[in-house]
């Protein structure tokens, strides 16, 4: 990943505008897709990407934010079934190479990844890294 | 059959009170409490009050013995999911959405959805029908558009007024499947001789479409 790439990332709320932050100062090119424009507040001064305002659910937003030439799509939006929805239309229509899912509900999750999306789920993530904790804590006490 | 009904409002109430009265059964998921329960005193559905893309909800409706489920909410990302989910967790054989963005009734259906629906399109195609073409109606496609079905009508001006359709010498890959004539219908043969005010259902692939109503109906159709 140290050439440049071209990222879509739909939803820019704390996650999606935390990473276009981080990727945009890693030098890669940026588009970030919100349907409020007020949440592109949350992008840093140093922010050298693009914004496009719309909801990322129709195919002529993902047409709009140049989906199409993307190497790697984002979908980090608020709602587990649009992020489902996104990736998969990411991947199968706009045949984006590397696109991945923020999925709250680990059961939806498992059954995605069946579906061969591939998804990132913060309350596995959490649980893991809550389960980690306990032991290293049981671990110092003992 | 068992049919399961995400989404409310007056479609899921209409089309839930026609299965039940085809003798279906009918189970309903509705996400607003108040309609839900509204609902379950209006019409003998077991009415379920949740997400309809909630796994949990889903095999609570019986998705697992169903055979059809529909997906009827205005958010296209929710009927998908729906779908989906009851697709490859409960194997559920047919699956319908209705979807708001027109250009989603192709991608649904290439994500595996069994078929999608678009009231936008529909309505577009109806208008621009009925405005295009007084003579020329019901246009639908068949077999993803390789064949068209056409419905249309013989004015007093049409060149295949009085003639049998063995002398029309329309192209090949068009067909004069029957005749509306008046009360009657009429499948014709060759010998069959047209008539003014007929009725032709008319069969063709779309490049011949063209040149089989010039040759029934004249250069101005």
């Amino acid at each position: 990943m140290s050439s440049s790439l071209y990222i879509v990332i739909a939803g820019c709320g704390r996650l999606g505008s935390l990473l276009a932050n981080e990727l945009s100062r890693q030098g890669h090119s940026v588009v970030v897709v919100d349907r409020n424009e007020a949440k592109f507040a949350g992008l840093s001064a140093e922010f050298g990407g693009f914004t496009v305002v719309g909801d990322a659910v129709e195919s002529d937003v993902l047409r709009q934010a140049k989906t199409g030439q993307a190497d790697c799509f984002l979908a980090t939006t608020n709602y587990d079934n649009v992020n489902l929805m996104l990736a998969q239309v990411a991947k199968t229509v706009f045949r984006v190479p590397l696109v991945i899912a923020r999925v709250f509900d680990p059961s939806r999750e498992s059954v995605y990844q069946q579906l061969g999306v591939a998804t990132i789920s913060p309350t596995r993530l959490s649980a893991l890294a809550f389960q980690a904790a306990i032991q290293q804590g049981s671990a110092g006490q003992a | 059959m068992r049919y399961i009904l995400m989404g409310g409002g007056k479609t899921a109430y209409f089309l839930a009170r026609d299965f039940i009265s085809k003798g279906h059964n009918v189970t309903l998921i509705i996400r607003n409490g108040d309609e839900a329960a509204a609902l379950s005193r209006q019409i003998r559905a077991t009415v379920l009050h949740g997400d309809g893309s909630d796994p949990v909800l889903l095999e609570d409706a019986g998705a697992r013995r169903a055979d059809v489920f529909l997906a009827l909410t205005p958010h296209d990302e929710d009927n998908l999911v729906a779908c989906q989910l009851a697709q490859s967790m409960f194997g559920l054989p047919r699956t319908i959405a209705v979807v708001n963005d027109p250009e989603n009734e192709a991608i649904f259906q290439q994500l595996g959805i069994t078929v999608a629906v678009s009231a936008t399109r529909i309505i577009t195609t109806l208008i621009e029908e009925q405005t295009t073409f007084g003579a020329i109606t019901n246009l639908f496609p068949v077999a993803e558009g390789r064949i068209v079905v056409t419905e249309v009508r013989l004015d007093a001006d049409a060149p295949a007024l009085e003639k049998t359709l063995q002398s029309l010498k329309l192209p090949e890959g068009a067909l004069v499947a029957g005749i509306l004539r008046g009360e009657t219908v009429i499948v014709p043969r060759g010998s069959t001789q047209l008539q003014q005010s007929d009725r032709l259902i008319l069969v063709t692939q779309p490049g011949n479409y063209g040149e089989a109503l010039r040759i029934l109906m004249g250069e101005d159709a």
